[in-house]
């Protein structure tokens, strides 16, 4: 038998490991590494002390711990998403922009290569 | 390419957005340049896979190539900054699949007036010219956009998806630096974007021949997916206008 807080710790250690490679290896740009470290630190601390995690739901008033690691698990994913739609809209834009531009400037070339 | 007196002493500029249409794209410019000899095309090869630039430059049209698909507006939008470069005074959009008819490009351009504020002429289907036939519930999809449109422009428009326009050098100028890249909202957005610089937009009866028509079954889920999102764009764009009349406001203040 696996405890759910052993799983939990060593899924923390392969995201770590995982985000360390890939930003090393420069796969990975720094501000979303950061994230997922923050991340598997915040999962590896609550696996090592899970008392502290309990302590933190009924301080916020949740009786059942696991209701709260659901609740918060899933805003964070969902911010992420919505932030990441964000991110993909602004860079579609700019690569359209990018897109056009090339157009434009081999229009421009055509137009010298004909006149020569 | 140098602008030259073509209709009404406006030099004029065709727009030709195309994809994939080797087939049809020298007919129309032939046609174009038939009924509009001063005018210059413009075809704007949209990533085409097929040879479609090549025919268009042996057809006697300039051709911008995008590097990959950006769609009708993306297309739409090299073809405007173009013709703010080199100084059009017109700039009428043409489809290249043999959807408009070339001989109606005189009258679009014609019913452009002098006055200096951004104006669309739309070249509209069901104003009375020629038949043209479209499934059902595309139809209602339509005419929901237009009496929504004909609100915010403040004029009676019956076919805002129209894609043949005729542009003035103020609308030239503002759709230059901002002209709506998404699906549908090339053709309707632009129309909101132009009443919202204060522009006109008028229309004026064309004739005009139906694309190949798909499979029944195949057009009636088309027709319902472009109603939810005719849908789905007024209610964004309900919102969009909300917040832009807000900031406008908080600018003047």
């Amino acid at each position: 038998m696996i405890g759910v807080h052993v799983i939990a710790l060593i899924s923390a250690v392969i995201t770590l490991t995982v985000i360390i490679e890939l930003s090393r290896r420069r796969q990975i740009p720094e501000k979303y590494a950061v994230i997922w470290l923050v991340v598997a630190a915040v999962i590896a601390v609550f696996a090592i002390f899970p008392s502290l995690f309990n302590a933190m739901a009924h301080a916020v008033g949740v009786k059942n711990p696991p209701d709260l690691l659901l609740v918060t698990a899933s805003l964070f994913l969902l911010v992420i998403c919505v932030r990441f739609s964000f991110e993909i809209g602004r860079l579609e834009d700019k690569t359209r922009i990018l897109a056009e531009e090339v157009a434009l400037l081999r229009k421009d070339l055509d137009d010298l290569a004909a006149e020569d | 390419m140098t602008p030259r007196p073509a209709v009404n002493g406006r030099s004029v500029l065709v727009v030709v957005p195309a994809l994939n249409e080797a087939t049809s794209v020298a007919g129309v410019i032939a046609a174009i340049l038939y009924s509009v000899p001063d005018a210059d095309v413009l075809v704007v090869d949209d990533g085409s896979k097929d040879d479609t630039a090549i025919v268009a430059r042996a057809a006697g049209a300039q051709v911008v190539r995008n590097p990959f698909n950006l769609g009708v507006g993306g297309a739409m939008r090299v073809g405007f900054r173009l013709a703010l470069a080199k100084g059009y005074d017109t700039l009428v959009q043409v489809d290249a699949d043999g959807q408009h008819d070339p001989a109606d490009v005189a009258t679009l351009v014609g019913a452009l007036d002098d006055r200096d504020d951004p104006q669309v002429v739309i070249g509209a289907r069901f104003a009375g010219a020629g038949n043209f036939e479209v499934p059902k519930a595309r139809r209602l999809a339509m005419r929901i956009l237009a009496r929504r449109l004909s609100r915010i422009t403040g004029t009676e428009l019956t076919d805002v998806t129209s894609g043949f326009r005729a542009h003035n050098r103020a609308a030239i100028v503002l759709f230059a630096d901002r002209y709506p890249a998404d699906y549908l909202a090339d053709t309707v957005e632009s129309l909101v974007i132009l009443a919202d610089a204060g522009g006109r937009v008028q229309q004026v009866p064309v004739t005009m021949r139906a694309r190949e028509a798909g499979a029944p079954s195949q057009s009636t889920l088309r027709a319902a997916e472009y109603l939810a999102r005719v849908t789905l764009f007024l209610g964004l764009s309900a919102f969009r206008r909300r917040s832009s009349e807000r900031t406008s406001e908080g600018a003047s203040s």
